[in-house]
């Protein structure tokens, strides 16, 4: 038996490639993803991101420093192969926002989903603490979810242009889109990380979803 | 609607919480992730880290331990003590803290707060103000500053702090009730959240700084010393009908 032979990478069906784009908490996000059973790597290579089972877009920070950031290694043209070969990307929080289109914070996502991203108009802005998310149509993302209080900390959010790929919704000041779900796109408004039990139910759904997408 | 946040605040002195009166007489609670731990468990919807030596030792955050209360942590949780600027929130927010809380190095030079928000968004951002009689007051409330409480926060808010933190010196750790005078000329000039913090007491305090408009209570001694009052705190501004997370 050949060196070559025992030293060939298994197959990882449990890794998930974080894309790094330089701002932001990811340590809380990939802890997270242990407790759910995946094999988190934060990395800014883009052959990871383009070819791990699932690639998440997380962190903190303005769409248009983030999309600039992803957009330094490539990462941008890798999500967007990705997408296009039928593998499942995910967004959380600002991640989401990315998914979408211009944003009236400055700024343009990668376009991967319709519609703008505009300010969240409420008396109080961010919107920030737990909230509760309501199902808005069956969804992998929010089984298990519905009715619970998941943590929110932004000013703006999404708004896609079809409708139905919302899946959970949450009020503050009118309804804002909490979780988004299509074949191989999906996103959270919210943090799973920072929300609780039901917040790791949301990221095992998310794995889930991603093995199924 | 989004809920009325009942937040710990472990003020951290070489490693350990600390508690004392009026910043002064500084008391030992226990290890910092232990209990923060133990707080999440019984319902805290936030936790806040003060390493409150930073500033005036000029030491760095204490990093490693905000990375242990990352990785147990199912909340989230504001790091603050001795933030200068983007750097120190970088390490810290990179470390795992959802937010970084910046007091004294804003007021210096507000422009950090432009700064922060532009490199981390306004949410991860939280100014720190520490009052007297509704004066900015520094250096754990040593140094009156000469400048309205509630026109510092409305600058800052401008400039990009997603949150205000607002302190009462007098009023801190004797459990007497917030400044609730101050709380309401706060929450009313600005549009984001604003935490009351200094003097709880018991539920009646938080209802009161909720009903002034604060959207989250601060509170240290009275569950420092009895974690279980925690939930019992929840249950009883529950049962007068605000709405807290179960």
């Amino acid at each position: 038996m050949s060196d070559t032979a025992v030293s060939l990478p298994r197959v990882r069906t449990r890794e998930v490639a974080i894309a790094d784009y330089g701002a932001g908490n990811l340590r809380s996000l990939s802890s997270a993803l242990v407790r759910a059973g995946a094999e988190p790597l934060v990395t800014t290579d883009a052959k990871i991101v383009r070819e791990a089972p699932l690639a998440l877009i997380a962190g903190v920070g303005h769409v248009e420093s983030a999309a600039a950031g992803l957009a330094r290694h490539g990462l941008d043209v890798a999500l967007r192969e990705r997408v296009a070969a039928g593998r499942p990307v995910a967004g959380i929080c600002v991640g989401l926002q990315l998914l979408f289109e211009e944003s009236e914070e400055g700024g343009r996502g990668l376009g991967l989903l319709g519609g703008p991203v505009r300010r969240v108009h409420a008396p109080r802005v961010p919107h920030m603490g737990w909230n509760t998310v309501t199902a808005t149509r069956p969804s992998e993302l929010l089984a298990d979810v519905d009715g619970e209080d998941v943590y929110f900390a932004h000013s703006y959010a999404a708004e896609p242009t079809d409708t139905h790929l919302v899946v959970g919704s949450v009020d503050h000041g009118g309804p804002i889109a909490a979780a988004v779900e299509s074949e191989h796109v999906a996103g959270v408004q919210f943090h799973p990380e920072r929300s609780g039990a039901a917040g790791g139910r949301v990221l095992t759904n998310l794995l889930r979803w991603s093995r199924s997408a | 609607m989004v809920k009325k946040r009942v937040i710990p605040c472990l003020d951290v002195a070489g490693g350990r919480v600390v508690k004392g009166v009026n910043f002064e007489n500084l008391r030992e609670m226990g290890e910092p992730v232990d209990l923060a731990t133990r707080y999440s468990e019984l319902g805290a919807d936030e936790l806040v880290f003060l390493d409150i030596t930073a500033t005036l030792e000029g030491r760095g955050p204490t990093l490693e331990m905000i990375g242990r209360a990352a990785d147990e942590l199912t909340i989230p949780f504001t790091a603050g003590g001795g933030v200068t600027g983007v750097e120190d929130a970088r390490s810290l927010l990179l470390a795992g803290a959802d937010k970084v809380a910046i007091n004294r190095a804003a007021f210096d030079d507000p422009a950090i707060l432009e700064a922060l928000s532009a490199e981390f968004g306004s949410q991860a951002v939280v100014c720190a103000i520490d009052a007297r009689n509704g004066e900015v007051v520094t250096h754990a409330g040593r140094e009156p500053r000469g400048r309205e409480a509630v026109d510092w926060a409305s600058e800052a808010v401008e400039r990009g702090a997603g949150e205000i933190l607002l302190t009462s010196i007098d009023a801190d750790g004797t459990r007497a009730g917030y400044d609730l005078e101050l709380t309401r000329r706060v929450a009313e000039a600005v549009e984001v959240p604003v935490i009351a913090s200094g003097g709880a007491g018991e539920a009646r305090h938080l209802a009161e700084a909720f009903e002034v408009g604060a959207e989250a209570a601060l509170i240290a001694s009275i569950v420092h010393e009895r974690p279980e009052r925690l939930p019992e705190l929840k249950a009883e501004l529950r049962e007068a009908g605000w709405s807290i997370r179960s």
